[in-house]
């Protein structure tokens, strides 16, 4: 059995209206960092994966799109700590 | 005709539906999330409210409970299901409705009276309403921004699946009549068959004079209206 803690980065598509971004952006900007040209809110999701075979990618890769993200809005990308 | 209205935890319009379906002289009982026994209702009503408090996104986790799983079934063999609000969003999560709802534009909860256009009546719940005809119903939501891609939005359209859109008290489609930023002033759409409804607006909390409108019983009488004829229909 060995221990995998898989993290889940859960993104907006692109062209998908981010109020939540756009408001902190502006606050960014309020707070005199002008450099800062967009922001752009996500989440993440830390899952600790025990396994057998190594084998977890592909169920994971299930979580993540059937409930973690929505397919419709979302995309995600996983990466694996040993 | 005998509905059901499914109580999540953290559901707070389930009372008021099962009290308009009352105040029509049907048959209602409750059913729980956890149990998967629909105990034959004839149409399921999704109410609004904060399933599972919102966890992840409006809808998500309580697309995966019992009930819903028997829902889906339900409603791809033809059954009648309205979700109202949650129950919208729970409908899109679940992929019985197409779209997402995202955050309102403005981020803001916004509880208020609209002005709903009636844009289709072929469809069970808006089969007693005039096309064309507003209706005066309250919305109450944070995460009502009707949001879907182009190519999808145009299918919709073309299949006549957008069932109400947000307007002003004359009925024309403006942007300030627009509470949440909702693509095309969508409120409420329905799945290709009709049998599936999904809409951000309250009906239920509109249904006596005393509540300030009572539009939003026009949804429940239709749909009785459809069933009854229909059962007419088998038997003829």
């Amino acid at each position: 059995m060995k221990n995998k803690k898989a993290v889940v980065y859960v993104r907006l598509k692109e062209g998908v209206l981010d109020p939540q971004g756009l408001t902190i952006h502006k606050a960014i900007l309020n707070m005199g960092y002008d450099m800062v040209s967009s922001v752009r809110s996500g989440r993440f999701f830390e899952l600790e994966v025990v396994s057998s075979n190594g084998r977890v990618e592909s169920k994971v890769e299930e979580i993540c799109s059937k409930l973690l993200a929505n397919p419709v809005i979302e995309n995600f990308s996983v990466e694996y700590e040993e | 005709m005998k509905f059901g209205v499914v109580t999540f935890p953290g559901s707070n319009c389930d009372y008021d539906a099962y009290s308009a379906i009352k105040l029509l002289g049907e048959k209602v009982e409750f059913l729980w999330h956890q149990s998967a026994e629909l105990n034959g209702c004839e149409a399921i009503v999704l109410p609004g409210g904060f399933s599972y408090g919102d966890y992840l996104r409006s809808g998500a986790i309580a697309r995966f409970s019992p009930i819903i799983k028997s829902v889906i079934r339900f409603a791809e063999n033809g059954g009648l299901v309205i979700g109202i609000c949650n129950g919208f969003q729970v409908l899109v999560e679940s992929g019985l409705l197409p779209g997402a709802l995202l955050r309102n534009k403005h981020l803001r909860f916004s509880c208020k009276f609209v002005y709903l256009r009636v844009e289709q009546t072929v469809c069970p719940f808006t089969e007693g309403c005039t096309r064309g005809e507003i209706l005066k119903i309250p919305i109450a939501h944070k995460d009502g921004n009707y949001y879907n891609f182009q190519g999808e939005l145009d299918e919709l359209k073309k299949n006549n699946q957008i069932v109400f859109r947000y307007c002003d008290k004359n009925g024309n489609i403006t942007m300030e009549s627009n509470p949440n930023g909702s693509m095309d002033n969508i409120a409420g759409i329905c799945n290709l068959d009709g049998n599936v409804v999904g809409m951000m607006p309250h009906p239920e909390r509109a249904v006596e004079d005393i509540l300030g409108s009572r539009d939003g019983i026009k949804i429940f009488q239709s749909v009785v209206g459809h069933f009854k004829k229909s059962v007419e229909l088998e038997k003829a």
